[in-house]
């Protein structure tokens, strides 16, 4: 799948999507659900929780693996999307339709140090052996 | 055909084709097909081999009389640990077939003609290098095996559970590690290609190591080298049942057994809250600490489940504790195993 071009992306595989209203909405991207394989279960963060830009705050389980999702940027969770609790699925059928919770950045500008699709999609092939 | 591949133990290994729960349901509903061609076939072979094996393993070889009868049974050192666990066939009172696992094999062989050089130098014990395997498992996989290599069904519709037959180049047993009917087939390696692709052509579907890995868990399998190895008592990981200790048969590990009472159990766990358990959890319990040796997500209960290494009075029906990242959270104590033949059983 193709990495939509209006997204934002990190090292550690999460997209990032700056919506209307100024907060940013977080997923895990195709490629790494792809490699995690079925989710059972997803834990997002507590509504409220301040994070620093790389903190560990979230995690996706598949059937064969955990997964630590990190903080793209700093902010503070303004949502949590509840709808995976009950059907994690929905991660791998449209990644980037499921999100797994959205922050207010303490400065959007941050967005400007993460990757776009092309310069993601050429971090993935530098990972593949 | 699309798979991610692994490194397993030495062996490049499909871990899925697809969704690998969409694989677990296959087997468990219809049938699938596993590369199990790092699995070791060893022959031991001439007079007296299975006064050997009754020496030489945990289970009594005097159990299978019947011929291409099969038996599951620990290999112990001598004090007491478990070197493998494996399955022999009683072919002829010459012949027994061994089949163990492929990370222990060269050491299983090596500690097998050791012993054998010891206690019984007449025998050969024999590597079959050339033999390749595969597992085909599920409801409708005998059909679909007699399909595609009608010429051995003759003399394998009568095989009962745990019962092989030799039939030349294709040898054919009614064991798997599903909790399935079905059969494993040893074959020569150059025959192993087209078999497996006559297979996908009558309509069976591969199926990756990780849910092999769902099924057996759910069937309350051991896995070696998770659940069981060389520091673990057999008492310990639940295969009392494999060891014979009451007849007045000597074999390798046994005084060692007898002189340590187990102190631990296997038991199974059912998650009640949400998440996944997972292998080396600790698991708080009224009598003490434990800890998961295999754990996952059962796609059958949908639910998360696991063997777990517990003291010896923790009893089915106990809530416990087990810690996963900064939570405690609560599973139940449960008989295993969780699924076989189709169906959840908890």
């Amino acid at each position: 799948m193709s990495n939509p071009s209006n997204l934002k992306y990190t090292a550690s595989h999460e997209w990032v999507k700056t919506e209307a209203d100024g907060s940013v909405s977080i997923g895990i991207t195709s490629h790494a659900q792809e490699l995690l394989g079925d989710m059972v279960f997803v834990e997002s963060p507590a509504v409220g929780r301040k994070l620093k830009a790389g903190e560990e705050c979230a995690v996706v389980e598949s059937v064969k693996a955990a997964a630590d999702v990190y903080a793209p940027i700093a902010g503070e969770v303004v949502a949590a999307n509840s709808d995976l609790d009950s059907a994690p699925e929905k991660i791998n059928e449209d990644p980037y339709a499921a999100w797994m919770f959205k922050m207010k950045p303490d400065n959007i500008a941050d967005l400007d140090d993460l990757m776009d699709a092309a310069a993601y999609q050429v971090h993935v092939d530098s990972e593949a052996h | 055909m699309g798979a991610k591949m692994v490194d397993f133990g030495g062996w490049d290994m499909p871990v899925n084709y697809g969704s690998q729960i969409d694989e677990h349901h296959q087997v468990r509903n219809d049938c699938g097909m596993f590369d199990v061609c790092h699995m070791r076939v060893v022959d031991a072979k001439g007079d007296g081999v299975r006064a050997f094996l009754r020496y030489l393993l945990a289970n009594n070889a005097d159990k299978i009389t019947l011929p291409g009868k099969a038996l599951y049974s620990a290999m112990l050192r001598p004090e007491g640990g478990v070197i493998d666990d494996l399955i022999i066939y009683f072919m002829t009172e010459q012949w027994f077939r061994i089949v163990v696992n492929a990370g222990t094999a060269d050491k299983d062989i090596a500690w097998m003609k050791q012993q054998a050089a010891q206690h019984a130098p007449q025998l050969t014990i024999t590597s079959r290098d050339d033999l390749a395997m595969v597992a085909i498992q599920g409801p409708n996989a005998r059909a679909k095996v007699w399909q595609v290599l009608p010429q051995t069904k003759a003399a394998t519709e009568g095989l009962v559970n745990f019962q092989a037959a030799d039939c030349g180049e294709y040898f054919v047993a009614r064991t798997g590690y599903t909790g399935e009917d079905g059969f494993e087939v040893m074959l020569p390696k150059g025959k192993v290609e087209e078999f497996w692709y006559a297979l996908n052509k009558a309509g069976v579907k591969p199926i990756g190591l990780g849910a092999r890995d769902t099924l057996r868990l759910e069937a309350g399998m051991n896995l070696y080298g998770q659940d069981m190895d060389e520091s673990i008592n057999p008492l310990e990981a639940g295969m009392a049942w494999t060891v014979d200790l009451k007849s007045e048969r000597d074999f390798i590990g046994k005084a060692a057994l007898l002189a340590n009472l187990p102190m631990r159990k296997l038991v199974g766990l059912v998650l009640l809250d949400r998440g996944v358990l997972r292998g080396h959890q600790h698991v708080h319990t009224a009598h003490g600490e434990g800890e998961i040796t295999s754990g996952s997500f059962s796609p059958t209960l949908e639910k998360s489940i696991a063997l777990a290494r517990v003291p010896k009075d923790v009893q089915i029906g106990d809530t416990v504790q087990v810690a996963i990242r900064d939570k405690m959270l609560a599973a139940k104590v449960v008989k295993y195993p969780f699924a076989r033949n189709g169906k959840g059983l908890i």
